[in-house]
């Protein structure tokens, strides 16, 4: 067992930037009085400022408006507010019929779902082998009484990355609203309102570095959109709640740090990681698009393996992955996003995801490839399955 | 590191003691499927006299808690007569291993599963089955379950695999609804004549395909 351990789950979340800290330090001891006014005192007025300010930059990275765009408490908060929102603003004056992909992440799946036991009618797009959208399925399902089309940027898992700017056109020709969750793709791959027709956008802060415990949904301008959580004016009267302005500090501050350098070298470390594994581990598979693909997404699954046994003796070594196993979960599901893309339960137990972010450096997606070699080679030699192939093969 | 798992199990996990398989064995399983995320063989020798458990062997697909079940339940069964070994619990099994995490218990008590039907294959082979019931469609479709349709990782009675299944006078004929020309024919074949065959009063078993 190593003492240094080797983070590879910045999908799940990430370490935080010390600039990101050092930036929001003073809204924690200086400015920490509310947003007030401008007619207010000093320190609220200067909070005021630092708000509409990490506003400012939040907005102008996706396109919008500064008014366009709210802060929440984080990517689950954003997608719960974007199809609740909508539903409750337009259910009962245009229709009841949402379309979501089958395999969004939880948040914008979930609220599906439990729109769904208030009596709206919800289409559960298939995607293809490599996780990408149906669009011809997507053209037949919207009617008239389709309110909204709920596809991610890219996915959370396996990272294949959506046409967003072909979903978004089709959606805009049939009158559909559409809102895409962009918590893996934002600031990795340029999203930009004004060029795509989306007219709302999921973003999260603890996935590029930024602190836990806020996010920010984009509402395109005119976007008919109801307000559920009350309480107060903030946000433009569209979500209550004292602002977490060291959050919003943070937020922009983490946003300024990424750069189009350091996607190009998760890009060349996801790469050399995906090809080192299928050429130099049997009988794997990778989990996803190949090109259309988020910089920082390996996705694989180890055949004969199950992945909780994996992750296990990856940990014992240092390494910290995550798997679509049922046995990972709290659940006991395996992924469904494995499932979506046709794989079976063996694809879906042995599936291993690799996320890479600021600190990783090649040494250690090095390391990790052999690590895994290794481990897998082991458990498959206790395994019952895929022995048959084993003996062909020697 | 920190881990839900106890030290015993980590060690069973990261050094499974009896792993492999036993060539010819007098008695053996399969318990679980890929569906369900956890799957272990166990394999048995019997000494012939004694009725002791000469060498058990294991192998998983599963979580951390198959694996360290699996080794630890051999390690307890071996050198047991028959008789001994069927009454290991699940309870020894986890006391033994200084406890498992609730939610694991599923994957764990397959292997103690593996053990009882290794235990139990043999008894059928050496026509050491006390308690003689007769066999029915029933009994049949039963042990069926625990036969893994390939295509799917569940099992063939719940995948509609099974189109009939016909008992008479000991003889057993089960129709599995694909050709036989399809690449999981024979492995379906040669799983459900080791799960039927047997069965004390049947005296032979029929596969036949659809098409």
């Amino acid at each position: 067992m190593q003492d240094k351990r080797i983070y590879l789950d910045n999908a799940a979340s990430t370490r935080l930037d010390e600039r990101v800290l050092e930036a929001m330090q003073p809204y924690f001891f200086d400015t920490y009085a509310v947003a007030t006014s401008e007619f207010a005192y000093t320190q609220g007025i200067e909070a005021r400022e630092a708000l509409d300010e990490a506003r400012g930059i939040l907005a102008k990275t996706l396109g919008a408006d500064p008014e366009e765009f709210i802060f929440t408490s984080g990517g689950t908060e954003s997608s719960n507010m974007a199809l609740k929102g909508v539903a409750l603003s337009l259910g009962k004056k245009k229709g009841k019929h949402i379309i979501v992909s089958k395999i969004e992440d939880f948040p914008v799946l979930q609220s599906a779902e439990a729109l769904e036991r208030q009596g709206f009618r919800v289409t559960y797009l298939d995607v293809d082998g490599e996780g990408m959208a149906n669009l011809d399925m997507l053209r037949e399902s919207i009617s008239e009484e389709t309110i909204l089309v709920s596809i991610q940027h890219a996915n959370q898992e396996i990272g294949t990355v959506q046409d967003i700017a072909a979903i978004g056109t089709i959606c805009r020709e049939k009158g559909a609203l559409f809102h895409t969750d962009a918590t893996h793709t934002f600031r990795r791959i340029p999203l930009d309102a004004g060029k795509i027709p989306v007219d709302l956008i999921t973003v999260s802060a603890h996935t590029i570095h930024g602190p836990k415990g806020i996010g920010g949904l984009y509402i395109r301008q005119g976007t008919p959109f109801a307000k559920w959580m009350d309480g107060g004016f903030q946000e433009f009267d569209r979500r209550a709640g004292l602002e977490n302005i060291p959050g919003a500090v943070g937020f922009a501050g983490a946003v300024e740090l990424v750069t189009a350098e350091e996607n190009k070298r998760l890009q060349a470390m996801r790469d050399r990681i995906i090809d080192r594994i299928l050429a130099e581990i049997p009988d794997t598979t990778l989990n996803g698009h190949r090109r259309k693909r988020v910089p920082q997404n390996v996705n694989i699954s180890f055949h004969y393996v199950e992945g909780e046994s994996i992750t296990l003796h990856l940990d014992m070594r240092g390494f910290a992955v995550s798997t679509g196993s049922a046995c990972f979960s709290r659940s006991l599901q395996g992924s469904h996003v494995i499932y979506g893309i046709g794989g079976d339960h063996e694809r879906a137990h042995g599936s291993i995801r690799i996320t890479l972010g600021r600190y990783n450096i090649s040494e250690e997606a090095d390391a990790a490839v052999q690590a895994l070699a290794e481990v897998v080679k082991e458990l498959r030699s206790i395994s019952p399955l895929g022995k048959e192939r084993q003996v062909e093969e020697e | 590191m920190k881990s839900p798992y106890s030290e015993t199990v980590l060690e069973h996990f990261r050094h499974p003691h009896n792993v492999g398989k036993i060539d010819n064995p007098d008695g053996k399983a399969t318990e679980g499927s890929p569906a369900c995320g956890d799957m272990v063989a166990v394999y048995i020798k019997v000494d012939p006299d004694t009725k002791n458990i000469s060498d058990i062997k294991f192998e998983s697909y599963g979580c951390a808690s198959n694996i360290a079940t699996g080794s630890i339940i051999t390690e307890l069964a071996k050198g047991k007569t028959l008789d001994e070994a069927k009454k290991i619990t699940w309870q020894e099994a986890s006391d033994a291993l200084g406890g498992l995490p609730k939610i694991k218990t599923h994957c764990s008590v397959l292997a103690i599963e593996g053990l009882r039907a290794a235990i139990q294959n043999y008894e059928e082979r050496h026509g050491l089955v006390k308690e003689k019931t007769a066999t029915t469609i029933e009994v049949i479709r039963k042990r069926l379950k625990k036969v893994m349709n390939p295509i799917s990782g569940l099992d063939l009675v719940r995948t509609n695999l099974v189109k009939d299944i016909v008992l008479k006078d000991g003889r057993v004929r089960v129709i599995i609804d694909l050709p036989e020309s399809h690449q999981f024919a024979p492995a379906i074949k040669e799983e459900v004549m080791e799960k039927i065959e047997p069965l004390w009063d049947v005296k032979e078993v029929k596969i036949d395909f659809t098409g």
